[in-house]
Protein backbone atom coordinates (compact mmCIF):
# COMPACT_ATOMS: atom_id res chain seq x y z
CA UNK A 1 0.00 0.00 0.00
CA UNK A 2 1.73 3.38 -1.09
CA UNK A 3 0.01 6.71 0.14
CA UNK A 4 1.63 9.76 -2.30
CA UNK A 5 0.51 13.79 -2.00
CA UNK A 6 -0.44 13.39 -5.33
CA UNK A 7 -3.03 10.89 -4.74
CA UNK A 8 -4.79 13.22 -2.62
CA UNK A 9 -3.85 11.32 0.55
CA UNK A 10 -6.34 8.78 -0.54
CA UNK A 11 -3.68 5.21 -0.53
CA UNK A 12 -3.49 2.55 -3.52
CA UNK A 13 -6.22 0.80 -2.27
CA UNK A 14 -9.37 2.91 -3.63
CA UNK A 15 -11.49 4.63 -0.51
CA UNK A 16 -8.77 4.13 2.11
CA UNK A 17 -7.31 7.70 2.92
CA UNK A 18 -4.57 8.24 5.28
CA UNK A 19 -4.31 11.44 6.81
CA UNK A 20 -2.06 12.46 10.19
CA UNK A 21 0.32 10.44 11.20
CA UNK A 22 0.16 7.35 9.41
CA UNK A 23 0.74 9.29 6.10
CA UNK A 24 4.47 9.69 5.88
CA UNK A 25 3.56 12.58 3.28
CA UNK A 26 5.18 15.37 5.14
CA UNK A 27 8.41 12.79 7.01
CA UNK A 28 10.77 14.64 7.91
CA UNK A 29 9.02 17.46 8.82
CA UNK A 30 6.69 15.11 10.69
CA UNK A 31 8.46 14.80 13.99
CA UNK A 32 12.17 15.76 13.10
CA UNK A 33 12.07 19.19 14.45
CA UNK A 34 8.71 20.12 13.55
CA UNK A 35 5.20 19.35 15.00
CA UNK A 36 3.28 15.89 14.28
CA UNK A 37 -0.16 17.43 15.66
CA UNK A 38 0.23 19.89 13.19
CA UNK A 39 0.55 17.89 10.57
CA UNK A 40 -2.75 15.82 11.56
CA UNK A 41 -4.35 19.20 11.86
CA UNK A 42 -3.11 20.33 8.56
CA UNK A 43 -4.27 17.20 6.80
CA UNK A 44 -7.90 17.34 8.62
CA UNK A 45 -8.52 21.22 8.35
CA UNK A 46 -6.87 21.88 4.76
CA UNK A 47 -6.73 19.18 2.83
CA UNK A 48 -9.54 16.66 3.36
CA UNK A 49 -12.10 18.97 2.89
CA UNK A 50 -10.62 19.27 -0.70
CA UNK A 51 -9.85 15.97 -1.33
CA UNK A 52 -12.39 13.42 0.37
CA UNK A 53 -15.14 15.05 -1.04
CA UNK A 54 -14.31 14.11 -4.74
CA UNK A 55 -14.58 10.28 -3.80
CA UNK A 56 -17.35 10.56 -1.46
CA UNK A 57 -19.93 12.61 -4.00
CA UNK A 58 -19.96 9.27 -5.90
CA UNK A 59 -20.39 6.76 -3.04
CA UNK A 60 -24.10 7.68 -2.55
CA UNK A 61 -25.12 5.34 -5.18
CA UNK A 62 -22.78 2.37 -4.09
CA UNK A 63 -25.01 -0.16 -2.16
CA UNK A 64 -23.67 -1.67 0.93
CA UNK A 65 -21.40 -4.24 1.01
CA UNK A 66 -22.83 -7.55 2.21
CA UNK A 67 -20.85 -10.12 4.07
CA UNK A 68 -22.19 -12.76 2.42
CA UNK A 69 -19.47 -13.00 -0.43
CA UNK A 70 -16.58 -15.84 -1.16
CA UNK A 71 -13.81 -12.92 0.16
CA UNK A 72 -15.42 -12.36 2.84
CA UNK A 73 -15.84 -15.98 3.97
CA UNK A 74 -12.33 -17.02 3.01
CA UNK A 75 -10.89 -13.82 5.41
CA UNK A 76 -12.96 -15.16 8.29
CA UNK A 77 -11.70 -18.68 7.48
CA UNK A 78 -8.51 -17.31 7.59
CA UNK A 79 -9.15 -15.51 10.95
CA UNK A 80 -9.62 -18.48 12.51
CA UNK A 81 -7.29 -20.27 11.44
CA UNK A 82 -4.70 -18.25 12.61
CA UNK A 83 -6.47 -18.32 15.97
CA UNK A 84 -6.84 -21.63 16.19
CA UNK A 85 -3.10 -21.96 15.66
CA UNK A 86 -2.36 -19.60 18.20
CA UNK A 87 -4.44 -21.44 20.89
CA UNK A 88 -2.90 -24.93 20.04
CA UNK A 89 0.68 -24.28 20.60
CA UNK A 90 0.71 -25.19 24.12
CA UNK A 91 4.60 -24.14 24.28
CA UNK A 92 5.80 -22.68 27.32
CA UNK A 93 6.72 -18.64 26.79
CA UNK A 94 4.51 -15.80 27.31
CA UNK A 95 3.70 -13.24 24.59
CA UNK A 96 5.82 -10.89 26.78
CA UNK A 97 8.50 -12.56 27.22
CA UNK A 98 8.61 -13.30 23.28
CA UNK A 99 8.04 -9.25 23.13
CA UNK A 100 10.48 -8.62 25.56
CA UNK A 101 12.97 -10.50 23.74
CA UNK A 102 12.26 -8.47 20.34
CA UNK A 103 12.67 -5.10 22.17
CA UNK A 104 16.09 -6.48 23.01
CA UNK A 105 17.01 -7.74 19.74
CA UNK A 106 16.22 -4.24 17.76
CA UNK A 107 17.73 -2.54 20.53
CA UNK A 108 20.87 -4.02 20.22
CA UNK A 109 21.29 -4.45 16.29
CA UNK A 110 18.80 -2.30 14.52
CA UNK A 111 19.00 0.79 17.30
CA UNK A 112 19.53 4.42 15.88
CA UNK A 113 23.86 3.73 14.72
CA UNK A 114 23.32 0.01 12.77
CA UNK A 115 26.04 -1.70 10.51
CA UNK A 116 25.65 -4.58 7.81
CA UNK A 117 26.99 -7.00 10.71
CA UNK A 118 24.67 -5.93 13.33
CA UNK A 119 21.28 -6.18 11.04
CA UNK A 120 22.26 -9.32 9.62
CA UNK A 121 22.75 -10.79 12.82
CA UNK A 122 19.15 -9.13 13.86
CA UNK A 123 18.21 -10.64 10.48
CA UNK A 124 19.21 -13.92 11.65
CA UNK A 125 17.61 -13.32 14.94
CA UNK A 126 14.48 -12.22 14.13
CA UNK A 127 14.00 -15.65 12.55
CA UNK A 128 14.58 -17.66 15.07
CA UNK A 129 12.44 -15.69 17.18
CA UNK A 130 9.51 -15.85 14.66
CA UNK A 131 10.09 -20.08 14.98
CA UNK A 132 10.14 -19.62 18.57
CA UNK A 133 6.75 -17.65 18.77
CA UNK A 134 5.60 -20.08 16.24
CA UNK A 135 6.33 -23.10 18.03
CA UNK A 136 6.52 -22.57 21.70
CA UNK A 137 4.13 -19.83 22.94
CA UNK A 138 1.52 -20.75 25.57
CA UNK A 139 -1.86 -18.26 25.32
CA UNK A 140 -3.97 -19.74 28.80
CA UNK A 141 -7.59 -19.45 28.78
CA UNK A 142 -9.99 -19.72 25.59
CA UNK A 143 -10.92 -18.03 22.32
CA UNK A 144 -14.55 -16.98 24.09
CA UNK A 145 -14.56 -13.50 25.92
CA UNK A 146 -11.53 -11.52 26.35
CA UNK A 147 -8.31 -13.02 25.93
CA UNK A 148 -5.94 -10.55 26.49
CA UNK A 149 -3.06 -12.86 25.59
CA UNK A 150 -4.50 -13.79 22.21
CA UNK A 151 -4.99 -10.36 21.74
CA UNK A 152 -1.14 -9.10 22.48
CA UNK A 153 -0.08 -12.52 20.53
CA UNK A 154 -1.54 -11.31 17.34
CA UNK A 155 0.26 -7.62 17.99
CA UNK A 156 3.27 -9.37 18.91
CA UNK A 157 3.55 -10.90 15.44
CA UNK A 158 2.84 -8.21 13.57
CA UNK A 159 5.74 -6.61 15.65
CA UNK A 160 7.82 -9.00 14.03
CA UNK A 161 7.18 -8.71 10.90
CA UNK A 162 7.66 -5.17 11.86
CA UNK A 163 10.85 -5.57 13.21
CA UNK A 164 12.46 -7.50 10.29
CA UNK A 165 10.74 -5.06 7.61
CA UNK A 166 12.93 -1.99 9.39
CA UNK A 167 16.26 -4.42 9.63
CA UNK A 168 15.20 -5.39 5.87
CA UNK A 169 15.18 -1.59 4.94
CA UNK A 170 18.32 -0.50 7.07
CA UNK A 171 20.26 -3.34 5.68
CA UNK A 172 19.33 -2.06 2.11
CA UNK A 173 20.13 2.01 2.38
CA UNK A 174 23.71 2.04 2.43
CA UNK A 175 24.03 5.47 3.50
CA UNK A 176 22.80 7.46 6.74
CA UNK A 177 20.01 9.72 6.92
CA UNK A 178 17.52 11.14 9.39
CA UNK A 179 17.21 8.64 12.27
CA UNK A 180 19.02 6.12 10.28
CA UNK A 181 22.49 5.97 10.66
CA UNK A 182 25.06 3.28 9.14
CA UNK A 183 28.20 3.51 10.75
CA UNK A 184 30.13 2.47 7.72
CA UNK A 185 28.90 5.89 6.14
CA UNK A 186 29.49 8.64 8.77
CA UNK A 187 31.69 11.90 7.51
CA UNK A 188 35.25 12.74 9.18
CA UNK A 189 33.32 14.08 12.30
CA UNK A 190 31.28 11.91 12.46
CA UNK A 191 27.84 13.07 11.14
CA UNK A 192 25.19 11.11 8.70
CA UNK A 193 26.58 10.81 5.40
CA UNK A 194 23.92 11.00 2.87
CA UNK A 195 24.39 8.97 -0.35
CA UNK A 196 21.74 11.06 -2.59
CA UNK A 197 23.17 9.33 -5.61
CA UNK A 198 22.33 5.83 -5.27
CA UNK A 199 19.18 6.42 -2.28
CA UNK A 200 17.31 9.56 -3.38
CA UNK A 201 13.81 7.48 -2.93
CA UNK A 202 11.37 6.30 -0.55
CA UNK A 203 11.36 2.51 -0.25
CA UNK A 204 8.19 0.60 0.09
CA UNK A 205 8.36 -3.17 0.54
CA UNK A 206 6.04 -5.27 -1.22
CA UNK A 207 5.09 -8.65 0.57
CA UNK A 208 5.16 -11.98 -1.17
CA UNK A 209 2.53 -13.91 0.03
CA UNK A 210 4.24 -14.79 3.99
CA UNK A 211 6.37 -13.76 6.44
CA UNK A 212 8.81 -16.22 5.38
CA UNK A 213 9.89 -14.81 1.83
CA UNK A 214 11.85 -11.96 2.15
CA UNK A 215 9.88 -8.45 0.54
CA UNK A 216 10.79 -6.68 -2.24
CA UNK A 217 12.19 -3.09 -2.84
CA UNK A 218 9.63 -0.68 -4.80
CA UNK A 219 11.29 2.60 -4.75
CA UNK A 220 9.32 5.59 -5.16
CA UNK A 221 11.32 8.46 -6.41
CA UNK A 222 11.26 12.03 -4.65
CA UNK A 223 10.81 14.96 -6.05
CA UNK A 224 10.99 18.74 -4.65
CA UNK A 225 9.90 21.76 -6.30
CA UNK A 226 10.28 24.85 -3.92
CA UNK A 227 13.24 23.74 -2.28
CA UNK A 228 17.01 22.68 -2.85
CA UNK A 229 17.72 19.46 -0.62
CA UNK A 230 21.06 19.88 1.04
CA UNK A 231 22.33 18.65 4.32
CA UNK A 232 21.49 19.95 7.71
CA UNK A 233 23.89 21.47 9.45
CA UNK A 234 24.20 22.03 12.86
CA UNK A 235 27.15 24.07 13.03
CA UNK A 236 26.36 27.43 10.58
CA UNK B 1 14.49 1.15 53.60
CA UNK B 2 13.75 -1.74 52.42
CA UNK B 3 14.41 -2.74 48.68
CA UNK B 4 12.05 -5.20 48.04
CA UNK B 5 9.16 -6.85 49.88
CA UNK B 6 6.88 -9.40 50.15
CA UNK B 7 3.16 -8.96 50.69
CA UNK B 8 -0.41 -10.64 49.95
CA UNK B 9 -2.02 -9.41 47.15
CA UNK B 10 -5.77 -10.04 47.62
CA UNK B 11 -7.16 -10.02 43.56
CA UNK B 12 -10.61 -9.58 42.26
CA UNK B 13 -11.45 -12.69 39.69
CA UNK B 14 -14.83 -12.17 37.55
CA UNK B 15 -14.98 -14.23 34.49
CA UNK B 16 -17.02 -12.13 32.78
CA UNK B 17 -20.25 -9.48 33.60
CA UNK B 18 -22.39 -12.45 34.55
CA UNK B 19 -20.53 -14.41 35.94
CA UNK B 20 -19.67 -14.65 39.93
CA UNK B 21 -16.60 -12.52 41.06
CA UNK B 22 -14.78 -13.64 44.08
CA UNK B 23 -11.39 -13.06 45.48
CA UNK B 24 -8.20 -14.74 44.74
CA UNK B 25 -4.95 -14.51 46.89
CA UNK B 26 -1.68 -14.67 45.55
CA UNK B 27 1.43 -14.45 47.58
CA UNK B 28 4.28 -11.73 46.38
CA UNK B 29 7.98 -12.23 47.07
CA UNK B 30 10.78 -10.16 47.06
CA UNK B 31 9.11 -7.20 45.01
CA UNK B 32 11.72 -4.37 44.44
CA UNK B 33 9.91 -1.17 46.18
CA UNK B 34 11.04 0.66 42.79
CA UNK B 35 8.54 -1.65 40.98
CA UNK B 36 5.16 0.49 39.83
CA UNK B 37 2.42 -1.16 41.13
CA UNK B 38 1.41 -2.40 37.01
CA UNK B 39 4.71 -3.45 36.55
CA UNK B 40 3.98 -5.80 40.06
CA UNK B 41 0.86 -6.77 38.36
CA UNK B 42 3.06 -8.07 35.13
CA UNK B 43 5.26 -10.30 37.36
CA UNK B 44 1.94 -11.77 39.20
CA UNK B 45 0.59 -12.53 35.53
CA UNK B 46 4.22 -13.86 33.92
CA UNK B 47 4.05 -16.27 37.23
CA UNK B 48 0.60 -17.70 36.85
CA UNK B 49 1.06 -18.10 32.86
CA UNK B 50 4.28 -20.13 33.84
CA UNK B 51 1.86 -22.13 36.48
CA UNK B 52 -0.44 -22.82 33.15
CA UNK B 53 -3.12 -20.62 34.89
CA UNK B 54 -4.74 -17.30 33.43
CA UNK B 55 -3.47 -14.24 34.00
CA UNK B 56 -5.40 -11.61 36.01
CA UNK B 57 -6.86 -9.14 33.19
CA UNK B 58 -6.52 -5.29 33.83
CA UNK B 59 -6.36 -2.16 31.41
CA UNK B 60 -3.56 -0.08 31.06
CA UNK B 61 -1.99 1.68 28.25
CA UNK B 62 0.43 4.77 28.56
CA UNK B 63 1.81 3.77 31.65
CA UNK B 64 2.59 7.69 31.99
CA UNK B 65 -0.59 9.09 33.86
CA UNK B 66 -1.90 10.78 30.55
CA UNK B 67 -4.42 8.04 29.21
CA UNK B 68 -7.38 6.80 32.50
CA UNK B 69 -6.81 3.28 31.72
CA UNK B 70 -6.05 2.05 34.69
CA UNK B 71 -8.99 1.74 36.38
CA UNK B 72 -7.67 -0.19 39.82
CA UNK B 73 -9.01 0.24 43.24
CA UNK B 74 -6.27 -0.49 45.43
CA UNK B 75 -6.55 -0.90 49.38
CA UNK B 76 -10.26 1.25 48.86
CA UNK B 77 -8.99 3.79 46.74
CA UNK B 78 -9.58 4.47 42.96
CA UNK B 79 -5.78 4.50 41.69
CA UNK B 80 -4.39 3.48 45.15
CA UNK B 81 -3.45 5.55 48.04
CA UNK B 82 -1.30 8.27 46.68
CA UNK B 83 -2.96 11.35 45.39
CA UNK B 84 -2.76 13.53 42.58
CA UNK B 85 -1.68 10.27 40.68
CA UNK B 86 -2.86 7.17 39.06
CA UNK B 87 -2.64 3.65 39.35
CA UNK B 88 0.32 3.10 36.98
CA UNK B 89 2.18 6.23 38.83
CA UNK B 90 1.79 4.66 41.97
CA UNK B 91 5.21 2.30 42.75
CA UNK B 92 5.19 -0.59 45.57
CA UNK B 93 7.27 1.77 48.03
CA UNK B 94 4.40 2.99 49.32
CA UNK B 95 3.22 -0.32 50.87
CA UNK B 96 5.23 -2.27 53.65
CA UNK B 97 6.52 -5.92 53.75
CA UNK B 98 3.64 -8.29 55.28
CA UNK B 99 0.86 -6.12 53.64
CA UNK B 100 -2.09 -7.09 52.42
CA UNK B 101 -3.17 -5.31 49.25
CA UNK B 102 -6.23 -5.54 47.68
CA UNK B 103 -7.22 -4.70 44.27
CA UNK B 104 -10.88 -4.39 43.22
CA UNK B 105 -12.34 -3.11 39.61
CA UNK B 106 -14.45 0.25 39.58
CA UNK B 107 -17.56 -0.64 40.69
CA UNK B 108 -20.31 1.00 39.39
CA UNK B 109 -24.13 -0.08 37.67
CA UNK B 110 -22.46 2.06 34.76
CA UNK B 111 -19.27 0.47 34.62
CA UNK B 112 -20.09 -3.02 34.15
CA UNK B 113 -17.13 -5.67 34.65
CA UNK B 114 -15.88 -7.42 31.37
CA UNK B 115 -12.90 -9.69 33.06
CA UNK B 116 -11.39 -9.72 36.27
CA UNK B 117 -10.14 -5.94 36.81
CA UNK B 118 -10.98 -4.73 33.72
CA UNK B 119 -14.40 -2.67 33.35
CA UNK B 120 -16.65 -1.22 30.01
CA UNK B 121 -16.28 2.83 30.41
CA UNK B 122 -18.15 3.04 26.82
CA UNK B 123 -20.45 5.25 29.03
CA UNK B 124 -17.99 8.10 28.73
CA UNK B 125 -17.45 7.61 25.55
CA UNK B 126 -21.17 7.65 24.69
CA UNK B 127 -21.08 11.50 27.03
CA UNK B 128 -18.60 12.67 24.99
CA UNK B 129 -20.31 11.77 21.99
CA UNK B 130 -23.20 13.61 22.88
CA UNK B 131 -21.86 17.28 23.23
CA UNK B 132 -17.86 17.43 24.52
CA UNK B 133 -16.27 18.71 21.11
CA UNK B 134 -16.44 21.75 19.12
CA UNK B 135 -17.51 22.24 15.38
CA UNK B 136 -16.18 24.52 13.31
CA UNK B 137 -15.55 25.34 9.45
CA UNK B 138 -12.81 23.91 7.99
CA UNK B 139 -10.82 25.20 5.27
CA UNK B 140 -9.46 28.80 5.84
CA UNK B 141 -7.45 29.76 9.06
CA UNK B 142 -8.84 32.60 11.25
CA UNK B 143 -6.43 34.88 13.14
CA UNK B 144 -4.93 33.63 15.69
CA UNK B 145 -5.46 36.63 17.84
CA UNK B 146 -8.90 38.18 16.60
CA UNK B 147 -10.83 37.10 19.71
CA UNK B 148 -8.50 37.77 23.36
CA UNK B 149 -8.67 34.84 25.81
CA UNK B 150 -8.17 36.09 29.72
CA UNK B 151 -4.69 34.12 31.49
CA UNK B 152 -7.56 33.08 33.94
CA UNK B 153 -10.23 31.73 31.51
CA UNK B 154 -7.17 30.14 29.68
CA UNK B 155 -5.80 28.64 32.74
CA UNK B 156 -8.83 27.18 34.11
CA UNK B 157 -10.29 25.88 30.81
CA UNK B 158 -6.60 23.78 31.19
CA UNK B 159 -6.75 22.34 34.40
CA UNK B 160 -10.65 21.12 33.55
CA UNK B 161 -8.96 19.78 30.15
CA UNK B 162 -6.70 17.54 32.26
CA UNK B 163 -9.75 15.50 33.35
CA UNK B 164 -8.20 11.69 31.08
CA UNK B 165 -11.89 10.09 31.79
CA UNK B 166 -10.45 7.46 33.80
CA UNK B 167 -13.45 7.14 36.35
CA UNK B 168 -12.28 7.37 39.43
CA UNK B 169 -14.62 10.10 40.05
CA UNK B 170 -17.71 7.27 39.72
CA UNK B 171 -15.84 4.24 41.43
CA UNK B 172 -15.54 6.91 44.19
CA UNK B 173 -18.51 8.04 44.51
CA UNK B 174 -21.37 6.25 47.02
CA UNK B 175 -24.33 7.65 44.18
CA UNK B 176 -22.32 6.56 41.25
CA UNK B 177 -22.52 9.89 39.59
CA UNK B 178 -20.51 11.27 36.97
CA UNK B 179 -20.19 14.91 37.61
CA UNK B 180 -16.77 15.57 37.78
CA UNK B 181 -15.80 14.06 34.93
CA UNK B 182 -19.01 16.26 33.33
CA UNK B 183 -18.41 19.15 34.93
CA UNK B 184 -14.59 18.98 33.23
CA UNK B 185 -15.48 18.18 29.67
CA UNK B 186 -18.18 21.21 29.88
CA UNK B 187 -16.06 23.48 31.63
CA UNK B 188 -13.28 23.02 29.37
CA UNK B 189 -15.22 24.85 26.38
CA UNK B 190 -17.63 26.76 28.15
CA UNK B 191 -14.98 28.73 29.66
CA UNK B 192 -13.60 29.47 26.06
CA UNK B 193 -14.98 31.70 23.34
CA UNK B 194 -14.77 28.89 21.04
CA UNK B 195 -16.91 26.93 23.02
CA UNK B 196 -19.69 28.88 23.41
CA UNK B 197 -21.84 29.22 20.54
CA UNK B 198 -22.50 25.50 21.05
CA UNK B 199 -22.44 25.89 25.07
CA UNK B 200 -26.69 25.10 25.42
CA UNK B 201 -27.19 22.19 23.62
CA UNK B 202 -23.70 20.73 24.37
CA UNK B 203 -24.59 20.87 29.01
CA UNK B 204 -28.35 19.84 28.04
CA UNK B 205 -27.35 16.85 26.00
CA UNK B 206 -24.29 15.61 28.27
CA UNK B 207 -26.35 15.78 31.06
CA UNK B 208 -29.40 14.36 29.24
CA UNK B 209 -26.40 11.19 28.36
CA UNK B 210 -25.63 10.84 31.69
CA UNK B 211 -29.12 10.09 33.26
CA UNK B 212 -29.58 7.85 30.20
CA UNK B 213 -27.11 5.93 31.16
CA UNK B 214 -27.80 5.16 34.66
CA UNK B 215 -25.11 7.65 36.67
CA UNK B 216 -26.67 8.59 39.76
CA UNK B 217 -27.20 12.12 41.19
CA UNK B 218 -25.21 14.64 42.57
CA UNK B 219 -25.36 14.97 46.57
CA UNK B 220 -21.90 17.21 46.78
CA UNK B 221 -20.34 15.17 48.58
CA UNK B 222 -17.09 15.46 46.94
CA UNK B 223 -15.33 12.00 47.17
CA UNK B 224 -14.99 12.57 43.62
CA UNK B 225 -12.86 15.76 43.99
CA UNK B 226 -10.71 14.00 47.13
CA UNK B 227 -10.06 11.04 44.74
CA UNK B 228 -9.56 12.67 41.49
CA UNK B 229 -5.87 11.85 40.42
CA UNK B 230 -5.94 15.03 38.28
CA UNK B 231 -6.76 17.28 40.63
CA UNK B 232 -10.54 18.02 38.99
CA UNK B 233 -11.70 20.79 41.27
CA UNK B 234 -15.01 20.47 42.82
CA UNK B 235 -16.27 24.17 41.62
CA UNK B 236 -16.74 22.62 38.17
CA UNK B 237 -19.30 21.09 39.56
CA UNK B 238 -21.09 24.12 40.56
CA UNK B 239 -20.13 26.11 36.80
CA UNK B 240 -21.90 22.96 35.32
CA UNK B 241 -24.90 23.58 37.72
CA UNK B 242 -25.20 27.53 36.82
CA UNK B 243 -24.40 26.47 32.69
CA UNK B 244 -27.27 23.91 32.84
CA UNK B 245 -29.89 26.43 34.74
CA UNK B 246 -28.80 29.35 32.06
CA UNK B 247 -29.21 26.69 28.91
CA UNK B 248 -32.70 25.68 30.48
CA UNK B 249 -34.41 29.22 31.41
CA UNK B 250 -33.30 30.71 28.04
CA UNK B 251 -35.58 27.28 26.59
C1 LIG C 1 3.98 10.07 23.92
C2 LIG C 1 3.80 10.90 22.68
C3 LIG C 1 4.10 12.26 22.73
C4 LIG C 1 3.95 13.05 21.59
N1 LIG C 1 4.22 14.37 21.69
C5 LIG C 1 4.03 15.17 20.61
C6 LIG C 1 4.25 16.58 20.70
O1 LIG C 1 4.60 17.13 21.75
N2 LIG C 1 4.06 17.35 19.60
C7 LIG C 1 3.65 16.80 18.42
O2 LIG C 1 3.47 17.52 17.47
N3 LIG C 1 3.44 15.46 18.30
C8 LIG C 1 3.61 14.63 19.36
N4 LIG C 1 3.39 13.28 19.24
C9 LIG C 1 2.92 12.74 17.97
C10 LIG C 1 1.45 13.07 17.75
O3 LIG C 1 0.77 12.98 18.98
C11 LIG C 1 0.84 12.08 16.76
O4 LIG C 1 1.56 12.12 15.56
C12 LIG C 1 -0.62 12.46 16.45
O5 LIG C 1 -1.36 12.52 17.63
C13 LIG C 1 -1.23 11.43 15.53
O6 LIG C 1 -2.57 11.79 15.28
P1 LIG C 1 -3.45 10.95 14.27
O7 LIG C 1 -4.82 11.53 14.34
O8 LIG C 1 -2.76 10.88 12.97
O9 LIG C 1 -3.41 9.47 14.84
P2 LIG C 1 -3.94 8.93 16.28
O10 LIG C 1 -4.16 10.04 17.24
O11 LIG C 1 -3.00 7.84 16.63
O12 LIG C 1 -5.36 8.39 15.88
C14 LIG C 1 -5.58 7.14 15.29
C15 LIG C 1 -6.95 6.71 15.74
O13 LIG C 1 -7.36 5.54 15.03
C16 LIG C 1 -8.02 4.68 15.92
N5 LIG C 1 -7.96 3.32 15.36
C17 LIG C 1 -6.90 2.50 15.24
N6 LIG C 1 -7.28 1.35 14.66
C18 LIG C 1 -8.59 1.45 14.41
C19 LIG C 1 -9.56 0.56 13.83
N7 LIG C 1 -9.24 -0.62 13.38
N8 LIG C 1 -10.83 0.99 13.73
C20 LIG C 1 -11.18 2.23 14.17
N9 LIG C 1 -10.32 3.10 14.74
C21 LIG C 1 -9.04 2.70 14.86
C22 LIG C 1 -7.25 4.83 17.22
O14 LIG C 1 -8.03 4.42 18.32
C23 LIG C 1 -6.98 6.33 17.23
O15 LIG C 1 -8.01 7.06 17.84
C24 LIG C 1 3.51 12.46 20.37
C25 LIG C 1 3.21 11.10 20.33
C26 LIG C 1 3.36 10.32 21.47
C27 LIG C 1 3.03 8.84 21.39
S1 LIG D 1 -12.69 14.04 36.76
FE1 LIG D 1 -10.81 13.12 37.55
S2 LIG D 1 -11.48 11.11 38.33
FE2 LIG D 1 -13.11 11.85 36.98
S3 LIG D 1 -12.65 10.98 34.97
FE3 LIG D 1 -11.70 13.02 35.03
S4 LIG D 1 -9.61 12.62 35.74
FE4 LIG D 1 -10.77 10.77 36.22
S1 LIG E 1 -2.04 3.56 32.08
FE1 LIG E 1 -2.46 5.51 31.15
S2 LIG E 1 -3.06 6.70 32.87
FE2 LIG E 1 -2.42 4.86 33.77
Amino acid sequence: MSCRPASRVQTSIKGLFAIGECNFSDHGANRLGASALMQGLADGYFVLPYTIQNYLSDQITVPHFSTDTPEFDAAEKKVQANLDHLMSIHGKRSVDSIHKELGNVMWDYVGMARTKESLETALKKLKELRKEFETNLFIPGTQEGMNVELDKAFRLRDFITMGELIAYDALNRHESCGGHFREEHQTEEGEAKRDDENFFYVACWKYNGDDETAPTLIKEPLHYEAIKVQTRNYKS
Amino acid sequence: MDTSISFKLKVWRQANAHAEGRFETYEMRDIPTDTSFLEMMDILNEQLIEKGEEPVTFDHDCREGICGMCSLYVNGHPHGPATGATTCQLYMRRFKDGDTITVEPWRSAAFPVIKDLMVNRNAFDQIQQAGGYVSFQTGGAQDANAIPISKDAADEAMDSATCIGCGACVAACKNGSAMLFLSAKVSQFALLPQGRAEAKRRVKAMLAKMDELGFGNCTNTGACAAECPKNIKLSNIARLNREFLCAKCSD
